[in-house]
């Protein structure tokens, strides 16, 4: 059945090269930003704003290097829905925290 | 014009016939919904993460050393998995057992670091019920948990159906892909547990 292997493999799944790629990065990723947080030698919200920005690119580097997420054709729906759900989740949160947050103000409950 | 378009359309549904996978894309539609539960849990948590009642914070609670350890155990089950997939792709059972195998052991003792560090808190008294912090933090995380768990029990059944086996029919190779983006997935999601919820609690 030769359209079935073409499916199969159509899909792409990495070779040990680009898995050891990811989880050499992913490593770095993850010492950084324990590393930062441990050693204590940046100030608290530049701590807090570089280990978001590490686990956002790590997030990325799973994506590419775990997931095989990519920009062709046969995944642009899969991209799509992404993008719409952290669109979904990022209004979720941000929209959440500032009403919380002027909620908490408001109320003089802080 | 006309013509064109309906060429187009059936060259278009051909091709996807032969490169679109739907179950996959069905499996990863679930994955984005599975992705707002979690968007939605660490929504809760950001909100509650002062709220500690005059209870311990988080500072207090955790054990970065371990929280450092199960974060490796994931991330190494994450590329053994993935090992397991080139041998399924190849054909080979033999050596995608071995990698299941380390990946469902790996699994296993993340769990176990999860549940002694839990149970180590609720004897504490810290239990969900102590703050609003602790029912938020033991919400995520433990549903977090629980994702792994069943992932592992998922593990084991497709362990099973893939002994033996010289040829992988595309059926069970959609399996294993849906297992590979579920285990990815959870790995993604600790990235966010570990940086948002223990990294950000001890600054």
């Amino acid at each position: 059945m030769a359209h079935a292997h073409t499916n199969a493999s159509g899909e792409s799944h990495g070779s040990y090269g680009s898995y050891l790629i990811g989880f050499v990065l992913a490593v770095i990723l993850t010492v950084a930003s324990f590393a930062i947080v441990m050693s204590h030698s940046l100030s608290p919200s530049g701590t807090l704003l570089s280990i978001a920005a590490l686990a956002a690119i790590q997030v990325v580097v799973h994506l590419i290097f775990f997931l095989h997420m990519n920009a062709s054709s046969e995944q642009r729906w899969n991209v799509m829905a992404f993008a719409f759900t952290v669109m979904f989740v990022g209004i979720l949160v941000l929209g959440s925290l500032f009403i919380m947050h002027y909620t908490a103000i408001n109320m003089m409950s802080r | 014009m006309a013509e064109n378009i309906m060429a187009h359309g059936a060259d278009h549904a051909h091709d996807e016939h032969h490169h679109e996978l739907p179950t996959i894309f069905g499996f990863w539609l679930y994955l984005m919904t599975d992705c707002i539960v979690f968007g939605t849990l660490f929504c809760v948590f950001a909100v509650m993460r002062n709220q500690f009642a005059g209870g311990p914070t988080g500072k207090e609670l955790f054990d970065l050393q371990g929280v450092g350890l199960e974060t490796a155990i994931l991330l190494l089950s994450s590329i053994t998995y993935g090992f397991g997939m080139i041998s399924a792709h190849k054909g080979k059972s033999g050596p995608l057992l071995g990698w299941f195998a380390i990946t469902f052991l790996l699994g296993l003792s993340f769990l176990g670091l999860e549940i002694r560090e839990f149970s180590h808190m609720i004897a504490e008294g810290n239990g969900p019920d102590r703050s609003a912090f602790l029912s938020a933090f033991f919400t995520l995380v433990g549903t977090h948990g629980l994702h792994v768990t069943f992932g592992l029990i998922w593990m084991a059944v497709l362990m099973v159906q893939s002994a033996g086996k010289t040829v992988f029919s595309e059926r069970l190779l959609n399996k294993l892909t849906m297992l590979s983006l579920f285990w990815h997935f959870l790995d993604i999601v600790w990235i966010c547990v570990f940086t948002f919820v223990y990294l950000m609690s001890v600054i």
